[in-house]
């Protein structure tokens, strides 16, 4: 069901959220945490598909608000459409478009819709404010995702995580590391227990994946990284592999071709791993399963990338 | 910067603070006994499947089925395929699919033949060389409990059981039934573990429960809510029900001789009892929760006469819920006279200063109202000064019930004021699901099963004492049933039992509850 309410305040959808969950009982009281979406105006489909298909793992509450930056002339009004049942998953989605001063005060446009209590998650699926955690949404919200991929440069947006990070902050390009992650750890529990003495990355020129893949091994294993980009054309996008040499020999961990990743350790059958690029849907549900802050994180994109970016400059 | 130290404890790329990486299991195979069985394609081979597409499989990974059937691998690959496509719960892909398959092998013969087991070492050595399962091996025995010794005896003999380093290992998973009564249970379990250590043992029957256990100790102890009303000042009795809408249907001749008490209420329902009426336990560490459930077990007592105590039934044939079903005495298979309890219902004490004079009422049978699980702690009466009883007439006990399944949660009833002029007061209820407020969908049984199997997780729940108590409980009164004979009261299918189990509870003033 889709409910439009052309030219209204936040205290009327706030009234007609009541009614409808009255009428018809389509609102379950039962939601857990809200997410506000805050994106530019025409993008935000995309975003409320995603965070659809993860409610159905995480019922919550949607705030989509879309504003349209550097353009004060516009009248001033809010329209809202409130989406529930079957158009929301298993959520209920309220879309706030505010046009001209409106979208000035942000924080009172969202206040009065979060949920007594719960947790409020901000996202921004495109540009993310310089910093996040001091910025009106979020500093409302516990946790904070941005996406340094969906910037224009997105290695530059990766070097300024790391002066705007503040706990509670996370990055996609993070999350979609994890399986990467997950695969790599797995090698070093099995014996034989020697120790990484180097380690290379290499990935797309343009996938901040790969710097913090990087920055983390370097960080967590106290050696050399060797960090290699590639033009796109030159093979897939986001991270191609990664190499530990040991004394035994190399464990290889490769992605020539989409999905499917080849592991290679010494005395070993060479494995194959399905390894597919996380969907939105995929990385928004892992970072809704915990509320707290990411201290991983925070150590990878402060000191890491501070450290790694100092030891990449002084090679040159 | 010196490369970091890495040893078996100490993986630098894990870390307390980093919580997304779950932890895969270590290359290892395992091994399905019974393979072309039920459980084995409606619940073991998608688990399998479910766990290598969450990624939690290591890629050195194999199944193994032994069997019968005169098949090739191919043929034992179909099946599998088969099963995952219809049965299991995550999506199919074709790459996780693929990766599976390059590990699935099968090994044909009976129990008895030297020769098959001899094809089976030879198969799991090749694994360990063409698939880097390191010598790691589980078996799974989805197989009746008579072919225990047989197969544990195979197993030993052809050094399968015997792991080759200290680095690797073995491991058996069983099924209940584990034994018919004290006796039986003390020598099936000599029998494995005469072949494998303690630790290496795994009892699935168990797991069921295993979310539930955890989900329980924390309502109970991580909680202030509840807590101070949890003893027999405030709490007037406990219902425990398990409830199973299906017959015994194939399984017929297996059921008969064991029956409901046997079946379900020796394991889960005590395991349930034990979880709500024990006290806290010092630690989460899986031998002090055993401390405690094994004396909350141990401190359990039986009425005295056991014939106004316990109550037994048999369902019926007739139509139920829209389909026409067979009678118990009539199933296919089945003895006429046999005096097999499809329901029983049973009182028992806790001599505990907690639970003094609360009883907890167990109940578990087959072909009753609905399938349900649950746990109802009812309590007492508030004191009726303030509100007349006219007012109150349509109140009930407050009650805390913590749904077992289906539907996990807890629901919280108490009385609230009627809208409107007079001064009614009337039962509402809280509710609470585990579905509806949570991401992670709670892992399913058998996933959660064999991936502690394969990573080596202590079996966090029963060990042999608590099987023990458990039947020590039991057996009185099936001896005390076996004494009286039959024929036993048949029951109406799709009710909630023989009437005998209600006159149970109203002999103390009390009705079950409709779960």
């Amino acid at each position: 069901m889709i409910i439009d309410l052309p030219n209204t305040t936040t205290s009327k959808v706030s009234k007609k959220l009541v009614t409808i969950r009255e009428e018809g009982g389509a609102v379950a009281l039962g939601r857990v945490l809200t997410l506000i979406i805050a994106t530019e105006l025409g993008s935000e489909e995309a975003a409320i598909e995603a965070a659809n298909d993860a409610s159905r793992e995480h019922p919550m509450r949607v705030i989509v608000l879309l504003t349209e930056p550097g353009n004060p002339d516009v009248e001033p009004r809010l329209d809202a459409q409130i989406r529930v049942g079957g158009d929301a998953g298993a959520s209920e989605v309220i879309v706030l478009r505010a046009y001209g001063a409106v979208a000035s005060n942000e924080e009172s446009l969202i206040t009065g819709l979060l949920l007594p209590d719960a947790p409020v998650v901000a996202w921004w699926p495109g540009r993310s404010p310089v910093t996040p955690a001091s910025s009106p949404i979020g500093r409302i919200a516990q946790r904070r995702i941005t996406d340094a991929s969906a910037g224009e440069i997105p290695v530059e947006a990766v070097a300024s995580l790391s002066d705007s990070y503040r706990p509670g902050d996370t990055d996609f390009a993070w999350t979609r590391l994890t399986h990467w992650r997950a695969q790599l750890a797995a090698v070093l529990d099995q014996a034989p227990y020697e120790p990484v003495e180097s380690v290379e990355v290499s990935g797309a020129a343009d996938s901040p994946s790969t710097v913090l893949l990087a920055t983390w091994l370097r960080l967590r294993l106290q050696v050399p990284v060797k960090y290699k980009s590639h033009h796109r054309g030159n093979g897939s996008s986001g991270i191609h592999g990664v190499r530990l040499n040991r004394r035994s020999g190399a464990v290889v961990l490769e992605r020539p071709i989409e999905n499917v990743a080849t592991l290679s350790q010494p005395g070993q059958p060479t494995h194959d791993i399905s390894l597919p690029r996380r969907s939105l849907r995929d990385c928004l549900a892992e970072e809704l399963r915990r509320l707290g802050p990411d201290l991983m994180y925070g150590e990878v994109v402060t000191r890491g990338l501070k450290e790694f970016d100092t030891e990449v400059r002084s090679n040159g | 910067m010196s490369p970091v130290d890495i040893t078996a404890e100490n993986n630098p790329l894990r870390s307390a603070d980093d919580r997304r990486l779950n932890r895969i299991a270590g290359p290892s195979s395992l091994i399905i006994f019974g393979v072309t069985g039920d459980l084995s394609r409606k619940k073991l081979m998608p688990a399998v499947y479910d766990l290598a597409n969450r990624g939690l499989l290591p890629p050195g990974f194999a199944l193994v089925g032994f069997a019968r059937r005169d098949w090739e691998d191919q043929d034992f690959m179909e099946v599998v395929h088969a099963s995952v496509k219809e049965h299991a719960r995550t999506p199919f892909s074709e790459e996780v699919w693929k990766q599976l398959a390059q590990g699935i092998r099968f090994v044909s013969g009976e129990f008895g033949d030297d020769e098959a087991f001899a094809q089976l070492k030879e198969t799991l050595d090749t694994l360990d060389t063409e698939r880097g399962t390191n010598g790691n091996h589980a078996f799974y025995l989805s197989i009746p409990p008579k072919a225990f010794p047989q197969v544990t005896e195979q197993l030993r003999r052809s050094g399968l059981a015997e792991a080759g380093s200290d680095e690797q290992w073995r491991r058996v998973v069983i099924e209940k039934p584990f034994g018919s009564d004290l006796k039986t249970a003390r020598e099936l379990n000599a029998v494995v573990e005469s072949v494998f250590p303690a630790d290496a043992v795994f009892r699935i029957d168990h797991y069921l429960g295993k979310e539930t256990v955890q989900n329980i100790l924390a309502l109970r102890f991580a909680n202030e809510l509840f807590e101070p009303v949890w003893n027999g000042q405030h709490v007037d009795h406990v219902q425990i029900t398990m409830a199973e809408d299906i017959g015994v249907g194939g399984r017929a001749g297996y059921y008969d001789g064991i029956g409901a008490a046997r079946d379900v209420i020796q394991n889960h329902l005590l395991q349930l009892l034990a979880l709500t009426a024990m006290e806290e336990p010092i630690s989460f560490d899986a031998a002090d929760l055993r401390a405690e459930k094994e004396k909350v077990l141990a401190a359990v007592s039986l009425p005295e006469n056991l014939d106004e105590a316990t109550a037994r039934g048999q369902y019926a044939g007739g139509w139920q819920g829209g389909e026409h079903v067979t009678g118990f005495l009539d199933e296919d298979g089945m003895d006429p006279a046999s005096t097999t309890e499809t329901y029983a219902a049973m009182k028992l004490n806790i001599n505990t200063r907690r639970w003094s004079g609360v009883p907890f009422y167990l109940r578990a049978g087959k072909r009753l109202g609905r399938r349900v699980t649950e746990i109802a702690i009812v309590f007492k009466r508030a004191p009726q000064y303030l509100f007349t009883e006219s007012q109150t007439d349509q109140l009930g006990e407050n009650a805390i019930v913590i749904r077992v399944q289906p539907d996990e949660g807890v629901t919280i009833r108490f009385g609230s004021k009627v809208p409107g002029a007079g001064t009614q007061v009337r039962d509402v209820t809280m509710d609470f699901g585990y579905g509806h407020a949570f991401t992670e969908a709670s892992p399913e049984a058998y996933e959660r099963l064999i991936l502690d199997v394969l990573l080596g997780d202590p079996p966090l729940f029963p060990r042999h004492e608590e099987v023990e108590l458990s039947w020590k409980i039991l057996d009185p009164i099936e001896e005390f049933w076996a004494d009286k004979g039959g024929p036993l009261e048949q029951y109406k299918p799709g009710t909630w039992g023989p009437t005998s189990a209600d006159e149970l509870l109203a002999r103390d003033g009390r009705t079950w509850r409709r779960p």
